[in-house]
């Protein structure tokens, strides 16, 4: 169900896909946004109560302007848990989302219960540099983001619009996620988690595609250096997005991992 | 009417597959493709034609800046201001300009500017782009976001660090300084004059038309190409009251002049080709990152100046085709006086910037080209726009107090000890040696 809650006396206005019951489960979505079909989410629903909010600049939510760094969104996250009287939550954020769930867990872990990252910048490798996703063209976009390109999956996520008003929707969209992104990605992916990500406590599940091309698994790796209660788990023939591409598997971890 | 001889500096010598074999001459071009004593000869041959034109009575130099970029060579143009100070004597320095978002704090520009001022004896024209997004977000890492408000703080930073009598602090967002106490100053007051090159952002007009800042559309378009944004500009000022005055407006246009119309096209139309099919071949991925850019101007339908759209809708064209839809103006002297005073009165341009070095084109083309626009042109055009005042040209020290510089001495000697210069003569004998 979406739902548009007024945050922070009206400073943000948050659009929020909520779906479920059960324990609380918010979910941080990537970059590229939540897609408005995103069936894992009804999926994940079967068994906690899940919260998945569009980071203002996504969706409707407005307040972009008051979020310029991570300490600002990881902010932005624990308000909108307090005006909805959780106290602590599962924390699943994909990429851009994984990387601000870890800095959220890490300015404050009272406020997770397990944290999932799944595909989560936040690190550099100079070995095994993240490719320029922001540069990308669409038909550059399939590959990176897909364990298949070819996939039917794939070619919906990355299809031109025919129309020449879909077209210019479709870029102001995009114009308008990923400057919001760009402040916590531009030019490089690392805002410094890898100085805090010694606090996070929680029981944390690393979960890959293990042909992720644009935060190779390798960064899981990175992940499990710096979170102590950690363990990594790869997706078979899944990419950056596993949650589209083998949306069964990665339930089931997430599930399993959260209920065990 | 201001004639401002405005160079790029391009390096002349990209390999011919150059578009089909590199994605784009910007950000990230292959750093093998430099040659830096072939880029010996160029500066040195642009600042003469730079020089040629301040002899030939042209109003101002134009530099500006680029980074990573074959078709500009200028990351600091401050640098090729600065000799132009010492060695010409009456042309402006049209500096358009520092990316003032770039630096850090922006006070160095405050600085820099002030020196090119004090040492020019106050003919500096301030320039303040924002900066291409591939400039200031590709090669820069400066956040697309958050660039235009960084650029409007470091503006205001820099206006109060000139004109503020008293030492003052600086509590900004981006910039923060307890003591913000600029040393030298400006010759002149309270600043010397400021155009705004844009690009086509609509948010420039509305800076420009608030601020009493000249507007300096920098296209590689064309006059008709440029109308619409000429159009939008003049628009808003006029619903914000603002005089309709010419000079507040400046036009970028590539003019190409020869003995006739076929001769331009022998001369010119090959250096044209290599300027828009090499100088302007620019991965689609680098020509707008998301955010630079703002919504109110992408649904105002601007199109940008590099690209996918621009490749384009500049495909195929034929030399015929580049003058008939005014990307260039070429011809006679008779033809370029006709189509220049169409285009600077249908835009309502007092600042042309003339760009005459195209491409790969040759020294002796250029030297030309500015000939014979300085005597058979110019002077046909100056009597547009007489009755408005050009309150955007800078205010020099009267002729007696502008120091001299001394003869430069090594050319004495060449001249009296009889050797000529050693090595080569021009850059493309340059490449040939270095082969």
């Amino acid at each position: 169900m979406k739902t548009v809650q007024s945050v922070a006396n009206g400073r943000f206005s948050v659009e929020m896909e909520v779906v479920g019951s059960g324990e609380p489960l918010l979910f941080l979505h990537g970059a590229g946004g939540l897609t408005g079909i995103d069936p894992f989410l009804e999926e994940l629903g079967r068994d906690f109560k899940v919260y998945a909010p569009h980071l203002p600049g996504y969706g409707e939510s407005t307040g972009g302007e008051h979020i310029d760094d991570i300490l600002d969104a990881v902010l932005f996250y624990h308000q909108l848990m307090d005006e909805l009287k959780i106290d602590s939550a599962h924390w699943v954020g994909h990429s851009m989302g994984g990387m601000l769930a870890a800095e959220a867990a890490a300015v404050d872990n009272s406020r997770v219960k397990k944290l999932v990252l799944v595909s989560a910048a936040g690190f550099w490798l100079d070995e095994n540099p993240i490719p320029d996703f922001f540069a990308a063209q669409l038909d550059e976009l399939a590959p990176m983001l897909f364990h298949d390109p070819n996939s039917p999956i794939a070619k919906a996520f990355t299809a031109i619009p025919d129309d020449f008003k879909a077209l210019e929707m479709m870029y102001v969209e995009r114009v308008k996620r990923l400057a919001m992104a760009s402040k916590f990605l531009w030019p490089i992916p690392d805002r410094g988690l890898k100085k805090r990500a010694y606090r996070i406590q929680a029981p944390t599940l690393l979960l890959w595609g293990e042909s992720d091309r644009l935060v190779p698994p390798v960064y899981a790796g990175e992940f499990k250096r710096h979170i102590r209660n950690s363990r990594e788990q790869l997706l078979k023939a899944a990419g950056h997005m596993p949650m589209y591409e083998q949306q069964e598997a990665f339930c089931s971890a997430v599930r399993g991992f959260l209920k065990g | 009417m201001k004639f401002t001889w405005f160079h790029l500096m391009p390096y002349r010598f990209l390999p011919e597959d150059f578009k089909d074999k590199y994605r784009s001459v910007w950000v990230d071009i292959p750093r093998n493709l430099y040659d830096p004593k072939v880029g010996h000869r160029l500066y040195n041959d642009y600042l003469d034609q730079l020089e040629f034109a301040d002899r030939m009575g042209y109003d101002g130099l134009g530099v500006n800046e680029h980074h990573q970029n074959a078709y500009g060579m200028m990351p600091s143009p401050n640098i090729m201001a600065a000799t132009l100070a010492r060695r010409t004597r009456n042309a402006n320095l049209v500096v358009l300009g520092n990316s003032i978002a770039l630096y850090n704090p922006p006070v160095r520009v405050a600085e820099e500017f002030a020196m090119l001022d004090v040492i020019s004896g106050g003919r500096l024209v301030a320039g303040f782009p924002v900066g291409t997004s591939m400039d200031t977000n590709f090669c820069y890492g400066e956040v697309p976001a958050t660039l235009r408000e960084k650029y409007y703080e470091a503006h205001d930073l820099i206006i109060k660090s000139w004109t503020e009598e008293e030492m003052f602090a600086w509590n900004g967002k981006y910039t923060k300084l307890r003591y913000v106490n600029l040393w030298p100053r400006p010759i002149q007051k309270p600043h010397p004059p400021i155009w705004i090159p844009g690009g086509g952002s609509v948010e420039t007009y509305d800076f420009c038309a608030d601020h009493d800042y000249q507007y300096s559309f920098l296209s590689y378009f064309g006059y008709i190409a440029g109308q619409k944004v000429a159009d939008g500009y003049w628009e808003v000022m006029a619903k914000k009251g603002k005089e309709d005055n010419p000079y507040a407006m400046g036009f970028a246009q590539c003019v190409a002049v020869s003995e006739t119309d076929e001769q331009a096209e022998k001369d010119y139309a090959p250096h044209m080709d290599y300027f828009y099919n090499r100088c302007l071949h620019v991965y689609n991925g680098f020509a707008d990152a998301p955010g630079y850019r703002t919504v109110k101007t992408i649904k105002a339908g601007l199109l940008g100046q590099v690209g996918k759209d621009a490749a384009l809708r500049r495909e195929g064209l034929t030399w015929g085709d580049l003058v008939e839809q005014g990307y260039v103006i070429a011809g006679s002297p008779k033809t370029v006086r006709e189509r220049l005073r169409e285009a600077l009165k249908s835009l309502r341009c007092g600042h042309l910037m003339l760009l005459m070095q195209l491409g790969s084109m040759p020294p002796e083309l250029v030297r030309k080209s500015t000939d014979l626009f300085a005597r058979e042109v110019m002077p046909y055009l100056r009597d547009l726009w007489t009755g408005y005042e050009d309150r955007w040209s800078p205010k020099r020290l009267p002729e007696s107090e502008i120091a001299v510089p001394a003869p430069v001495q090594f050319e004495l000697e060449i001249k009296t000890n009889g050797h000529a210069r050693k090595g080569a003569e021009s850059a493309s004998e340059a490449r040939g040696a270095a082969k």
